[in-house]
């Protein structure tokens, strides 16, 4: 039994913004695999809850004319992997998607929930951060788009306003086309848990040559986080062990790690060199390169 | 709070008053008295509790028995035939050792009857990631796989001349 | 021997009950207007309860009762699973109340209330106001052992719950005769059961104001009487049922929920109250298995010869005995009859901390030890330069072994065989050629590691089972035995030994799952791996004497002299010649209803057990380890145990999965977290407590050797515990071949193995 004082279900985007404007006590609850859980721990008592969770439009995903992704914040993780557009345009975000817990979980948790819980383990954050994609974010006043680095405001703590709600993802075509990702779940088990570590990367190839790269951690600071100097260094240079070493040793210089019963520092910063080269690795290959002996 | 809900359980159209603050696992054992329906952690994290809603397997403990509104459910009681035959799945389970205490039983045995209802064909490792959502401390997990495969594998058919074949 | 339904895989006889979801647990026998118990811990892991205001609590519309120290009766009481002892210098440490008055782990029971329902009981218990005096919290044994240290318990001085040990010979001597000497520290951590089914028992009154307790236990019999020393009943008083549970390895080997579900319903004028623990509750209030510290010294000849072995054990046991000593002698008495040695010091002390109560899982304590030594042995075999196995196999003690403590003789033991076969499964040489010279960052190693168990606790404790055979009138069998399912598959091999000594097909036998301590012959359940050894034993007594009286009827009946006949297919049958005399439900019938012969016949039989048979076995494993991430990958992992005559291969194959499985977690990643100044718990849950997934678990192969025990029905020994034993040392002496780096503490998780890749430039 949850300990819930009252619960509304919206039947439209529009009916949803009314009711939380009318009460901003209102906790927003979804697939329920993060509310529900907190509830049961106690984290939060006597909730009013407002369920979204058929509000069918933010469910889909679907490519704009532009080429404009748009990821509804409803789309399950099980939605996401199974989806022939994100298969062949994003694999990076179908392999971080099937990389969540485990099936059940991921056949009801839902890509808005993961971000909008704040966590830097958020094992779809990581690539969402690679891929620059923005959120839109609707409310009595409007809607406003919000680039997902600029999102998280600390661990636990995001951008989302009273009476807001996050209804979809979207990533232009110019952050995935022509690109190569890899996701990388460093974690203690390979189901049902938590990552030690997140690394998704993004790279555009010419030639023998690295002309972008992105790199997205998870678990590498208080929130998911852009690998700036790495990618810097990375534009332009030819593609060899050495300059994957170098890469992955920039790479730790953006991270802001912390020692913790799951890992220490040290060893998070360790896996965040190495990682970044493996998953770079394989999305040279996915981005048409060749493969590294 | 009290919400009036109309669902289908095992195939049987059910209609009754919820409390808002039950669990669908809660609903199931409690008032409808499907007690295969097991609860080992209550947040999702063992597999115990699931069931499958409109054929997909859900953890049921961390599910709002208000969501079931309009769904159709399965438990491990809607599983084997109304004249108690069991179903492949169940079959398989019981000839390939793969029940020891039978607390995870019912759980893997309907997401596995999902798989095989979903036509797919699977690998081993695919078939392992999809039954990951379920924590068995008995049986090491090895012979709960070779019972998954063997419910997926393709009925061997004897035609009429007599060869095996696959159908 | 030849046998029809012994050594076949014959179907489980809960099979269909189980995976239907018709079979029972503890929590489906729900009742509408039952009650809800809850309980309040304490934040702190040291603290004195100071003053606690239930007031408020109690006026809360919905709550029925409020129980604390000051509620209960306040008799110490011990919550082990074993029998009881006449002798009170045998008896566990009685060290418990219903609830305290002195919280000694995070999460130690100081006040419970009884509501309508969960939610209720649940805000109740915030309104409980407590105020502590916190004191130092012992998270170490170090800590607990330190000068000035505070009492966990205040009879017990340098919290040192016990030390006693041994001396086997002079281990000085064997010392100074041998050409090495080696030494070698070792470290296991505190792991859980995880069974899957939390603890949990419901409590009522009866018309009669007898307490009726339906619990999710191994133990009936003795919950029976540990629920009636807490509450100061008359042992007949408590009637406790055990219907089917989920999984308990050595955890409901304790009397955890029952005591106080008792005071529960005493409390509400006997209504029925639940008393559920969650995941969370269940992972510090119930039990764990004990860390040890191993300092391992051995004498070793040139030859490769063993000769003495000096250990000093710590055992953590927590906040409170529960099996508290018997443990580290366990550990230290079961390992015995592996290898010969002429010497042995066995310097054991068992140490409180505050940290939650450890006590029986699956091993009892010698995975714990058998971690240590096959670690031990293998460092003394890389130091001296042997063959490992050879090594083993050189010192191993053999047929013959008599313990010079128990007086337990082994008359069977496959270990060597199981050694070659194991070898040839993993192919062992042909590996072992391409990984001497590896580079690069995937290194791969061959590791094993053996081990000794028992067959149950004789001489230590009293061996007693109890079956009960009654003949139906259609010539079927119903079965009652004290001993206990738990998922191990103990119905269906005592309904095969009655199947087989009665001539009947397995469907003629219906064998009573749940015991009810009102009806079902006593037997003291399942732990130590006794059920098939010593229940077995009972099962085919009682199926002796209902053959015996059906032969003597039938020779009534016909004048054929009973010697003459025996029990074939559903007949009898003449001995010589198999030609059928009479089919067995006809004579039935006669035991039923002839008017003047009719006397149903039954058995009611007990087996006291004083012997003790002794299972070995031995893991191979193979390992790849990711040197830059430090994850260690088991490869491929076979068990080979010699447990005498295997009963039914196909459960016991799955008694080794299981086993092997837990091992591998025991090696790789599982570990209880306490924050160390606080000993607050970390990861008490199942998604932060790292139990194997199915994409965790590798194949893993099964075989055994299989020796005739003359002291088991049929041959056999026990299993259900020892394939745990032998995986956790067999992959650290692979990783150990790979890398050149000794783990010597548990678990050798991606952190740890970094940290040691680092400290040996590895990386």
């Amino acid at each position: 039994m949850y300990n819930i004082k009252g619960y509304l279900d919206a039947c439209t985007v529009s009916e949803a913004i009314e009711l939380l404007a009318q009460n901003p006590n209102l906790r927003i609850i979804a697939g329920g695999t993060d509310v529900l859980i907190k509830m049961q721990h106690g984290q939060f008592q006597e909730a009013e809850l407002l369920s979204i969770r058929t509000l069918e439009s933010m469910a889909d995903i679907k490519k704009l004319e532009d080429g404009t992704m748009i990821i509804g914040a409803l789309a399950t993780f099980s939605q996401i992997f199974n989806d022939p557009i994100i298969q062949a345009e994003i694999p990076a975000l179908a392999e971080a998607a099937v990389s969540m817990g485990g099936p059940q979980i991921r056949n009801i948790a839902t890509i808005g929930g993961n971000i909008c819980n704040g966590a830097t383990s958020a094992d779809s954050a990581s690539t969402l951060f690679a891929l620059n994609a923005s959120l839109r974010l609707e409310s009595k006043t409007g809607a406003r788009l919000v680039p997902i680095r600029e999102f998280y405001l600390g661990p636990g703590k995001v951008d989302l306003k009273p009476g807001e709600i996050l209804t979809e993802f979207r990533v232009a075509p110019e952050d995935y086309r022509g690109f190569g990702g890899h996701y990388i779940k460093f974690a203690a088990r390979k189901a049902m848990d938590i990552a030690t570590l997140g690394v998704s990367v993004m790279c555009k190839v010419a030639a023998k040559t690295l002309t972008e790269v992105r790199i997205g951690l998870g678990v590498a600071g208080p929130t998911p986080l852009r690998c700036v100097e790495a990618e810097e260094f990375a534009k332009g240079q030819e593609i060899s062990k050495d300059t994957l070493a170098q890469i992955g040793k920039l790479a730790v210089k953006s991270t802001n790690a912390r020692t913790s019963w799951r890992a220490s520092k040290e060893y998070r910063e360790h896996l965040v060199e190495e990682l970044v080269q493996r998953a770079l690795k394989t999305a040279i290959v996915r981005a048409g390169g060749e493969e590294l002996a | 709070m009290l919400k009036k809900i109309s669902f289908t359980v095992n195939g049987k159209a059910l209609s009754l008053e919820i409390d808002i603050r039950e669990s669908l696992l809660e609903v199931l054992r409690t008032r409808l008295g499907f007690t295969g329906v097991k609860k080992g952690c209550g947040v999702g994290e063992c597999g115990a509790c699931t069931v499958l809603i409109d054929g997909t397997p859900i953890d049921s403990c961390i599910y709002l028995a208000v969501w079931a509104e309009g769904k159709s459910i399965t438990t491990i009681e809607g599983v084997a035939s109304k004249d108690g035959e069991l179903s492949k799945v169940q079959q398989a389970f019981v000839e390939e050792g793969a029940i020891q205490c039978g607390f995870c039983t019912p759980g893997l045995v309907l997401t596995t009857t999902a798989l095989a209802e979903s036509g797919k064909e699977y690998t081993r490792e695919e078939l392992k990631r999809e039954l990951s959502g379920h924590f068995c401390r008995c049986t090491g997990y090895n012979n709960i796989l070779k019972a998954a495969e063997k419910s997926l594998k393709p009925e061997e058919h004897q035609c009429a001349c007599g060869h095996h074949g696959e159908k | 021997m030849a046998f029809s339904v012994v050594g076949k895989s014959v179907q489980r006889v809960d099979a269909v009950a189980k995976v239907t979801g018709k079979a029972k647990y503890t929590d489906d026998f729900y009742e509408r207007d039952m009650l809800v118990g809850k309980i309040l811990r304490s934040p702190y892991a040291h603290a004195k309860v100071k003053k606690i205001d239930v007031s408020k609590a109690k006026a809360l519309p919905g709550v029925e009762a409020v129980l604390t120290y000051w509620d209960v009766p306040h008799l110490k009481f011990a919550t082990a699973g074993h029998p009881y002892a006449l002798d009170p210098s045998h008896r566990d440490k009685e060290d418990r109340f219903i609830l305290t008055d002195k919280a000694r782990f995070v999460g130690d029971a100081v006040a419970a209330v009884v509501a309508t329902d969960e939610l209720i009981a649940q805000q109740a218990l915030q309104l409980i106001e407590v105020e502590y005096e916190v004191l130092e919290a012992l998270t170490t044994p170090e800590k607990a052992l330190g000068e000035g240290a505070p009492l966990i318990h205040e009879d017990c001085e340098r919290n040192i719950l016990a030390a006693r040990g041994y001396h086997i010979g002079d281990v000085e001597a064997s010392f100074a005769e041998s050409d090495y000497v080696i030494e070698g520290e070792y470290e296991t951590s505190i792991v859980q059961h995880c069974h899957l089914e939390n603890h949990i028992s419901y409590a009522r009154q009866d018309s009669d104001g007898r307490i009726i307790i339906v619990s999710s236990t191994q133990i009936p019999h003795i919950t029976r009487r540990i629920v009636a020393q807490a509450l100061g009943l008359p042992w007949g008083r408590v009637r406790v049922l055990k219907p089917y549970i989920g999984g308990g390895f050595g955890n409901k080997q304790d009397v955890c929920v029952e005591p106080l579900n008792a005071a529960m319903t005493l409390a509400v004028g006997g209504r029925p109250v639940k008393l559920e623990l969650s995941r969370e509750e269940c992972m510090i209030d119930t039990r764990t298995r004990h860390a040890f510290k191993f300092k391992m010294k051995t004498g070793v000849s040139k030859a490769g010869k063993l000769k003495g072995i000096q250990i000093e054990a710590i055992s953590n046991t927590g906040a409170y005995a529960s099996h508290g000593h018997s443990i580290a002698m366990s550990a230290g008495t079961k390992f015995r009859p592996l290898y010969a040695f002429e010497s042995i010091k066995y310097d054991p002390v068992t140490v409180y901390t505050n940290l939650p109560a450890a006590g029986a899982m699956r091993g009892y304590g010698v995975p714990q030890i058998q971690f240590a030594l096959e670690s031990h042995i293998e460092d003394i075999v890389n130091k001296l330069g042997f063959d490992p196995i050879e090594f083993r196999r050189r010192n191993l003690a053999g047929v013959g072994y008599v313990d010079p403590l128990s007086k337990n003789k082994v008359y069977s033991n496959g270990l060597a065989e199981c050694i070659t076969k194991g070898k040839e499964l993993i192919r062992w040489e042909e590996k072992q050629a391409g990984y001497s010279r590896q580079s690069g960052d995937r290194r791969r190693g061959l590791g094993l590691a053996c081990f000794a168990y028992a067959s149950g606790t004789h001489p230590v404790g009293l061996e007693l089972s109890g079956a009960r055979i009654v003949l139906n009138q259609d010539g079927s069998v119903q079965l009652q035995i004290g001993a206990t399912e738990i998922g191990q598959g103990s119905d269906t091999v005592f309904a095969q030994m009655a199947a087989e000594v009665l001539g009947l097909p397995m469907d003629m036998v219906h064998v009573i799952s749940t015991q009810d301590t009102d009806i079902t012959p006593f037997d003291t359940g399942a732990y130590a791996s006794r059920q098939t050894y010593i229940a077995g034993m009972a099962v085919k007594k009682a199926a002796l004497e209902v053959k015996e009286k059906i032969l003597n009827f039938v020779w009534g009946m016909t004048d054929i002299p009973a010697e003459m006949l025996d029990l074939k297919e559903q007949n009898v049958v003449y001995k010589h010649s198999g030609e059928v005399v009479l089919p067995l439900a006809e004579v039935a019938m006669h035991t039923y209803y002839d008017t003047v012969f009719a006397q149903p016949i039954t058995s009611d039989t007990s087996n006291n057990a004083r012997v003790n048979a002794m299972s070995f076995g031995v893991t191979f494993a193979e390992v790849e380890i990711d040197l830059k991430t430090g994850k260690i990958e088991v490869k491929e992992i076979f068990n080979v145990h010699d447990s005498g005559k295997i009963i039914n291969p196909k459960l016991a194959e799955g008694q080794v999965h299981g086993g092997v499985s837990m091992g591998i977690g025991y090696a790789l990643s599982e570990q209880m977290l306490f924050d160390e100044e606080t000993g607050k718990p970390l990861n008490n849950n199942l998604l932060d407590y790292k139990l194997p997934t199915i994409m965790d678990t590798p194949d893993i192969g099964v075989a055994f050797v299989e020796t005739e025990e003359p002291s088991g029905a049929f041959g056999v020994k026990s299993l259900g515990e020892p394939p745990a034993i032998s995986p956790a040392p067999a992959i650290r002496n692979a990783v150990l071949a790979a890398t050149g780096v000794k783990f010597n503490r548990l678990p050798m998780n991606p952190q740890r193995v970094f940290e040691k890749f680092k400290q040996a430039g590895l990386i």
